[in-house]
């Protein structure tokens, strides 16, 4: 369930509305469902709705978390050889 | 697309598939249920099976709205097509799930029922407002994470005085559900599934946030690791729930962390509240009757809730005897095991739910990985 | 019967009498068919065109088109018209040269509207060397129709040394494409009701009888072409691998997809590869002329973003199978019934 992509925020609208842009597909979209969004900020769209917004933070130490997998895991090899 | 593209990357797939292929213990087998639809379906999409090593096994779990969604449901929104001539509002998801004598809603449609696809609660309350001497009933199915749009959309069909606008409320519950599939038999005692960990909801859990699963690694003493839906994300995850494996712990931990925190979504909570409550019970389709494992509509919007508004018929519905679909919900049967499997059973003619939602996990098997079972074969192209 | 008048005249509509057969039909015929597709065989103004003797082989194509919006970025229901039959001649090898056009009218039409998708047929026919010798128009009633229907016949020659072939791929040749997959598809879905978003795709719909030309001049032995339509890339490749009784192995990260068209793809839960074109060709050739026949392509203003994607293989289960850019493998199925967008 729950197909929702970040897509980054372009336009706020009266009635709680925002335009987002997606690699350049704009859509309207709900922010009914979240507070304090200010324009560039990344949220998650599910079914016409943000949902959360991004973290950026996160997001990269997330892909830090990854690339570190890969050294840790080298590092005990070379630690067993 | 940023916050998507970076986590499809193939160089760091062969990163963290480095790091998986030298944690696992290769003389023990790993079990992890992906509780969610989107995780069955970006393993299959792209083939993270491929880069996993052969002890890690993925079983698929019931986490797909349109595959759980038991026949009479179906049914009941055909009724309301057919029967009270209103104006249906449905997901796309859930045109071709097959009711009752394999009747769906895309099937009522051609015979003339008015049945309208949309991608958002705020497209059925614009047809309402549209068609104010048409009864429109927004056809509302999903886990927590499409609730809160549902519970707007009550909200503001009460504010606005929407009279002709009702909600056909089916919106079910993830915790309740993985605790149903840790405490049958087959888990508990016969040992029939094995399962060594859950991958934990993404966008559910963006919404409820990662406490509700505490009690599921304290209790039954499984990891959790929330994950997100991308293919790294999936990846990452699983070298997380080896770990805890390795390390014997059954701890939550977030992988997701850049749309999940500890508390989840407030707002959308407090709205879901204020909207919805407990159902004692709701069945499940594959799982049966789970208690509290769904939502219906509050007495203050009870005017909005198209259970009330409508009598519906009681349903005796039926499932066709042969279909594996309940089995394969609870991860006691694969599809490969189903007799109607790519047989009278394709994404073109379904007989169950499993093979309808492409997040279901026969349809994830025909349609991306059936050559996979018999002989495997791997696409080696022209490199 | 009301007065025919003056069919032309600003804000008028097609009625009943536009199809009776009588003056109003011919005014109609006269002001806008004969106007813009005018050409020595349609102003003869007899019951048929006669052709007189076409050297060579003759390819022959019919082709319905309907579709929602009439008019959509990057086309209209005109061009995608004698583009989809012009293509069809085209991918035989053939040179398309006669077109004719039957046209269902619902009434209270737009005649305005009419005109316009006339005067792009009219253009696109020329673009593509082809004429329009013949036509007819009927109207049915208002609820009937949904708005106009256009079926054309197409009628091209081919050289002898030219067949390709469905049935011709073999285990080890290459496949190629013109361009990016899904333009068409996700610029028409952009203007659907209750999934509007705003995109700055358009339409890929075109003819392709030069670039399909400039291909076949430079490998006669093309084995198999196809134009992607309905079904996609996807549903083309698994009827070939059918056809052929082989197996194909794609490389996802070789597919040229514009970003706009995967965004709006992974919005709506949808997947290019499943999504129509209107204006590319896929081709199937031996390996060796592979290079060559990309080389051609790519010179070709239509064919700028040609790519080769992977090979034919063997396989007993024709299976169309794609090593996905993550690194891993999956299917390429064909899609079940009509593409629905997906939220869960």
């Amino acid at each position: 369930m729950c197909l929702a992509l970040p897509a980054r925020v372009v336009e706020l609208h009266d009635d709680a509305m925002a335009t987002v842009s997606l690699e350049g597909v704009r859509k309207r979209i709900s922010l009914a469902l979240v507070d304090d969004i200010v324009i560039g900020d990344f949220v998650l769209i599910h079914v016409g709705y943000a949902l959360h917004k991004v973290s950026p933070d996160e997001a990269e130490r997330t892909l830090a978390m990854m690339a570190e997998a890969g050294v840790l895991a080298g590092e005990i090899e070379e630690m067993a050889s | 697309m940023k916050y998507v593209t970076e986590y499809r990357d193939a160089g760091l797939a062969k990163t963290v598939a480095g790091a998986i292929v030298r944690e696992a213990d290769a003389g023990r087998q790993y079990h992890f249920m992906e509780f969610c639809g989107g995780h069955t379906h970006a393993i299959f999409r792209y083939g993270v099976q491929d880069l996993m090593p052969k002890n890690v096994h993925f079983v698929h779990g019931p986490g797909c709205p349109v595959c759980v969604l038991p026949v009479n449901r179906i049914d009941d929104a055909v009724e309301l097509a057919e029967r009270h001539g209103v104006i249906l509002c449905s997901y796309g998801d859930m045109m071709r799930v097959p009711g009752t004598k394999q009747r769906s809603l895309i099937r009522a449609k051609a015979d003339g029922a008015d049945i309208r696809l949309v991608y958002s609660t705020l497209d059925a309350l614009k047809i309402a407002r549209e068609n104010p001497d048409r009864q429109v009933v927004f056809f509302a199915i999903g886990f927590e994470t499409t609730t809160p749009p549902s519970a707007v959309a009550l909200k503001m069909a009460k504010a606005e005085g929407l009279a002709n606008f009702t909600l056909f409320c089916n919106h079910v519950l993830t915790p309740p559900a993985i605790g149903h599939i840790l405490e049958s038999p087959e888990v508990r005692e016969l040992g029939v599934v094995k399962i060594d960990g859950f991958l934990g909801p993404s966008h559910v859990s963006s919404v409820i946030g990662s406490d509700p699963y505490a009690w599921f690694a304290e209790e039954f003493r499984k990891p959790v690791v929330i994950a997100g839906f991308e293919p790294l994300d999936v990846m990452q995850s699983t070298l997380m729930l080896i770990r805890q494996v390795n390390e014997g712990r059954h701890e939550v931990e977030n992988e997701y962390t850049r749309v999940v925190t500890r508390q989840g979504n407030l707002k959308a909570q407090t709205l879901v509240a204020e909207v919805f409550e407990l159902r004692q019970s709701f069945e499940w389709r594959g799982l049966g009757t789970v208690p509290y494992s769904a939502l219906r509509i509050r007495e203050a919007f009870a005017e909005f809730d198209a259970e009330k508004r409508f009598a519906l018929t009681p349903k005796q519905a039926r499932e066709v005897k042969s279909c594996e679909c309940p089995s394969i919900l609870r991860g006691v049967k694969k599809p490969t095991d189903c007799k109607l499997f790519g047989t009278t059973c394709t994404p073109e003619n379904p007989i169950g739910s499993c093979m309808v939602s492409s997040e279901g996990a026969c349809a994830a098997y025909w349609t991306y990985g059936r050559f996979r079972d018999g002989q495997p074969r791997v696409a080696e192209a022209a490199e | 019967m009301n007065e025919p008048g003056h069919p032309r005249a600003p804000g008028r509509a097609i009625d009943m009498t536009h199809g009776a057969g009588g003056k109003a039909g011919e005014q109609l015929i006269g002001s806008i068919f004969r106007k813009h597709f005018s050409n020595p065989f349609l102003d003869q103004g007899d019951d048929g065109a006669a052709l007189g003797e076409v050297a060579g082989r003759l390819v022959m194509t019919t082709d319905g088109h309907v579709v929602a919006p009439l008019f959509f970025p990057g086309g209209d229901i005109g061009r995608l018209a004698v583009a989809g039959t012009v293509n069809d001649l085209a991918v035989m090898g053939a040179v398309p040269r006669f077109l004719t056009a039957s046209f269902i009218l619902e009434e209270g039409f737009p005649i305005d509207d009419l005109e316009r998708i006339v005067i792009s047929m009219a253009a696109t026919a020329r673009e593509a060397g082809a004429q329009i010798v013949a036509g007819d128009t009927k109207v049915v009633e208002r609820g009937k129709a949904d708005g106009v229907f256009i079926a054309l016949t197409g009628l091209g020659v081919a050289p002898d040394a030219v067949a390709p072939s469905g049935s011709k791929a073999r285990p080890g040749d290459a496949i190629l494409v013109s361009g990016t997959m899904g333009d068409h598809g996700v610029a028409i879905l952009s203007k659907r009701e209750n999934l509007d978003f705003e995109t700055e795709i358009v339409s890929d719909c075109q003819p392709l009888a030069d670039l399909a030309q400039a291909m076949f001049a430079v490998v006669p032995g093309i084995r198999v072409m196809r134009d992607p339509t309905r079904g996609g890339l996807a549903a083309t490749l698994n009827e070939i691998a059918h056809q052929s009784g082989v197996g194909m192995a794609l490389i996802e990260a070789e597919i040229p997809i514009d970003p706009g068209v995967a965004a709006a793809c992974e919005l709506l839960g949808l997947d290019p590869l499943n999504i129509a074109n209107e204006g590319k060709l896929l081709a199937i050739c031996s390996a060796e002329d592979a290079e060559r026949l990309l080389d051609a392509m790519r010179r070709h203003p239509r064919g700028r973003r040609a790519a080769i994607i992977g090979r034919v293989v063997e396989d007993r289960a024709l299976l169309v199978t794609m090593r996905t850019a993550f690194g891993g493998s999956r299917v390429v199925d064909w899609i079940a019934g009509e593409q629905l967008p997906r939220i869960c």
